[in-house]
Order: C-alpha cells, then structure tokens, then sequence
C-alpha cells in the first residue's frame, strides 16, 4: 500500500473507480439528451425517468418472464425506445412549432406520471437485482506486491460498455452516411426535407434511439443501485449540469465531460467530502461564466 | 371562365407540354400575403430566369415550387403532378432539385459529404467524378468543412450535389449573388453545359445582364405575380422596358 497526498491508494483508486462508474452514466444519459436536443430542440425531461424505466423492465423481465440479465440488455432498450416513440409521434411531435419551454414542461410532467405510476406499484424501498453469475466476483488489481485496488468483475464491465456504446454512438453519428443526414437535420432540417429526406421519421427514431441508450444505462444500473422508482429524478438533475458544461448538442462534449465530471467527482470524495455532491454544480456555474455556451459547444 | 382563360397561359404551339406549369400560386408568410396569383410555365429543357426587384417574390415562388413554404394555394404542377398539396420530401422526389438562395451548406458536413448528401430520387444523375470534371476545387478540397470554401466553392457544391439526385428540374436562386466576375463566368458556363445535357432550369435573377447569356426566356416579376414574358432574343430592343421594372 503507498499514500497519495496522505490518501491509503486502495481508497484513491476506489473512489476514482466509483467516479468512473457514476461517469460511465452521466455520459450514456447525457449522449441520448444531447442526440435529441440537436435534432428535436427539446429538452428531454422524461430522460431519467426512461432510465429508470429501463431498470424496472429489466427486473419485471427476470421476475414476471424469467428472462436474464444478458437478454435484458438487448430487450429493456428496445421497449424503452417503442415507448419514447409513441410519446414521440403522440405527444411531442406537437410541440416542436412551439418555444423550448413548453418541451419542457410537457416532458417534466411525464417523467413525473411515469414515477408516479412505478412508485404506486412498486413503493420506494428498491428492489434487488442481482450481478449476473458471470459477473460476479472481481479482481485485485497490483503492482509487484503492491496492492492497488479491487475491481468488481461488473463494475469493470459498467465502464467497458458504456464506453463502447458511447464510442459507437458517436461513431455513427460523426463517421456515417446515416449520421451525416442527422448532422444535416440538425442544422437545417427544412432543406434536408426538400432534398427529399424524410425528416419527421428521422425525428421521431433520434428520439426513439434517444431514450432507447436512457434504457440501456437502466439496465446497467440496475445489479449496481436498487431498482427504484427515484433512481431517475436523483441522477438527472446532475446529468443535466454535466449537458450544460459540455455544450447543448455536442457529442463529443457530452460524452468526455460525462466520464471527466464523474472522476472529478470521485476525486473530490476523497479529498474533500463534504464539496462532492455540489462539485459539479460549482464547475457547471464557472464553465457558464467563461464559456456560456458550453467546453464543447458551438456558439450560436 | 374567361378569367381563368386569361390567367394559365398555353404552352407556346409546336412544343411538348411544359415541364412546371404555375398557376395562380400565392403564398404566404404568417399573415403577410407575398404571391398573388403567379402564372408561368416552364418547357423541357429551357432555361427560365424570374427577374424582379428584391421583395417581388421570386425566391417565395421558388420556395412554394420545392414545398417549404408552409401556407400555400393554386396550382403548380410539374410533369403533369399537382404539387400544391405534397410535402417537400415527396416533391423533391419527382425530380426536383433545389439550391437556395443562402446556399445551405452544412458546416457540420465536409465538402464531400456535403455533396454525397441529397438521396438520388431519380435514375440518371451525375457521377461524383462527372462533378468533379465540372468543378474540380471540389474535388480539391473533398475533406475540408463545407463551409469552410469561398463563396463561389459553396455556390459550385450547392449546385453540384443536387446534380447527382437525377433531378431534371433545378431551381437555381441567385446562384451568382457577391461572387467575383470570374467565378459568376464559370457558373454561366455551367448551366450552360447543363442546359446541353437537357436539364431544364428556373434560375433567380437580380443581374439581367447575367441572365441574358444563359436564358432562353425570362418572366418579370412585380409584386408577387408576373407582370411580363420576354423571350431572350427581344431583350435588348425592350431594354428601357426592363430598367423601368427593375428600377436600375
């Protein structure tokens, strides 16, 4: 064992490890806001309830349907974002003439109807979801004989998918034809209809694909905190400031600063506790000072 | 009716039936009503310019033909399609292509994703290379930010990516608008080159000088209708005619 600024390096590690961990969501939730903030001009507030969402599909598909984990993986996003799309087309698609605020609202009432609905159901108290067998145990991480750190088996996997999920993401949307058509629709969507695109169904899949990662990172999340019907409202409030440091619409941004603001926030869990629900919060004010419109963000 | 008679005007005898046909189109942004009744027609294979003052309307009734205009009435039809009622998307998919007047490169595309990036909606269009030939700065500068090229780079992309969708019909807003001498030359030679492949063109016009090297007829346009058609060939004999309507 060796000391970082008077800090024992297993609690260093553990809790840039947990940083990371917080980081590898903030940045899945953060890419779906950014994606559908670019094309929709909305801010979608039924966000972390989707997440949410995803978590509990994937608990009611072990416990009503005895599917696992591994298929819930595949399973929770895609019924996840069949419900984005029908709020989309239903609902959404209604407010796009409008001003941002009324998105807003219209989203914020939703997410609050969907907890709502899961917590008279299900009540407040979490429901356990286990690490799938394959996952279960971890790693001692050293250095010689120099111990560093314990790596759960699934807390490794969290960072490794997200990763490659963002990576993908980001991947399609910058490197593909597909994602030209949707770099283009964000920008002037007017003109890439009358080139003959069919832009309100693109639309209405970014939405879909959208709230479809917010499931994604549900299930993810699930074996790690207890599936609850809060587990949404608590994260999105952050998710939100990490959107706003990045830059509205910003892949790239929202993506680096979901996993740096989650270190950042390890961090200061280690050096100075009692800052570290607020940290984010502080950097989000000092990045809108300097750079209103976001690290990442184009200036309008 | 004799007044309908009076507003469509037949196709000139002893050619086929006009490829766009408009018919007492108006249009409108928000309570401003900006097209009152607009009539011209459009044969294959000709180039049409719409001269006007700035505010007549002709880049509206280049957005009414494409669709983006939201509140529209009459008629416009092209190759014997009513369009009135279409959205942009599908009108575009009968073989229409637009440039608009800002241009509408996107910066978030390179040049060559810019040029890649209107679907084909007909057989027949351009290769990429057939593109490059025509404007080889395009060819040049295929990796850099759409909006990184000059003006005259942006015109030349704005024109060339619509010629690979196998559209027939380009509708061409003030393609030479700020661009050098030089350039606004190269850009008359092309629909020049263009007209001679058998595309068939709408072009908006501010410069008559201009438009008398590359039309075949052009339609003045005065407070959101045509007010008068003259063929190219009487362009210089009803000169003082066309400085009084365009006020220059």
């Amino acid at each position: 064992m060796f000391t970082v600024f008077g800090v024992p390096s297993p609690a260093l590690f553990g809790q840039l490890l947990l940083g990371l961990i917080n980081g590898s969501f903030y940045a899945i939730l953060s890419l779906g806001l950014a994606v559908i903030f670019g094309l929709l001009n909305i801010i979608n507030f039924t966000h972390g309830a989707l997440y949410m969402m995803g978590a509990f599909v994937a608990w009611m598909l072990l416990n009503y349907a005895g599917i696992g984990y591994w298929w819930a993986l595949g399973l929770a996003p895609i019924i996840v974002g069949v419900f984005g799309v029908v709020l989309e087309k239903v609902l959404i698609a209604r407010l796009y003439k409008l001003d941002h605020l009324y998105g807003l609202l219209l989203t914020f009432g939703l997410a609050l109807i969907i907890q709502g609905i899961f917590r008279n159901q299900y009540g407040v108290s979490g429901l356990p979801y286990a690490i799938p067998p394959e996952l279960a145990g971890g790693q001692r991480i050293a250095i010689g004989s120099t111990p560093i750190m314990f790596l759960p088996n699934y807390r490794g996997w969290v960072i490794v998918a997200s990763a490659v999920v963002c990576f993908a993401t980001w991947f399609v949307i910058e490197k593909t034809k597909l994602g030209s058509y949707l770099r283009a629709a964000t920008e002037n969507p007017t003109l890439v209809q009358a080139f003959g695109v069919n832009v309100p169904l693109m639309i209405t899949l970014t939405y879909g694909f959208g709230v479809a990662l917010a499931g994604f990172a549900g299930v993810l999340a699930a074996p790690i905190y207890s599936v609850n019907p809060n587990m949404g409202g608590d994260i999105i409030i952050v998710v939100f400031a990490v959107v706003v440091i990045g830059g509205m619409g910003s892949i790239l941004g929202a993506i680096l600063t979901g996993f740096g603001l989650g270190l950042v926030e390890g961090l200061t869990k280690v050096f100075y506790p009692e800052a570290s629900a607020t940290v984010i919060f502080v950097i989000m004010v000092l990045v809108l000072l300097v750079k209103p419109a976001g690290l990442f963000g184009r200036s309008a | 009716m004799p007044e309908a008679a009076t507003m469509s005007r037949p196709a000139p005898s002893g050619t086929a039936a006009p490829l766009l046909a408009i018919d007492g189109l108006e249009a409108w942004y928000g309570e401003s009503h900006v097209l009152h009744g607009m009539s011209f027609h459009v044969n294959p294979g000709e180039v049409v310019t719409l001269l006007g003052r700035n505010g007549a309307g002709k880049t509206t009734t280049m957005k009414s033909i494409i669709g983006i205009m939201g509140r529209r009435r009459g008629s416009v039809r092209y190759d014997g399609v009513e369009t009135i009622a279409m959205a942009s998307r599908n009108i575009a998919r009968l073989g229409i292509g637009y440039v608009p007047e800002e241009r509408g490169i996107f910066s978030s595309l390179s040049v060559s994703e810019n040029l890649t990036l209107p679907p084909q909606v007909k057989p027949g269009g351009l290769s990429v290379e057939q593109i490059h030939e025509l404007f080889p700065n395009l060819k040049e500068r295929a990796g850099s930010q759409g909006t990184k090229l000059s003006g005259g780079e942006q015109q030349m992309l704005a024109i060339g990516r619509i010629l690979r969708t196998g559209a027939k019909l380009l509708l061409l807003d003030e393609p030479t608008e700020g661009l050098a001498p030089v350039i606004v030359q190269q850009i008359g030679r092309t629909i020049g080159r263009l007209k001679s492949q058998g595309f068939t063109i709408v072009l908006v016009e501010q410069n008559f000088r201009f438009a008398q090297t590359v039309a075949d007829r052009h339609y003045v346009v005065e407070q959101g209708r045509v007010v008068d058609m003259i063929p190219n060939s009487d362009l210089d004999a009803n000169i003082d005619k066309l400085h009084g309507y365009l006020g220059v």
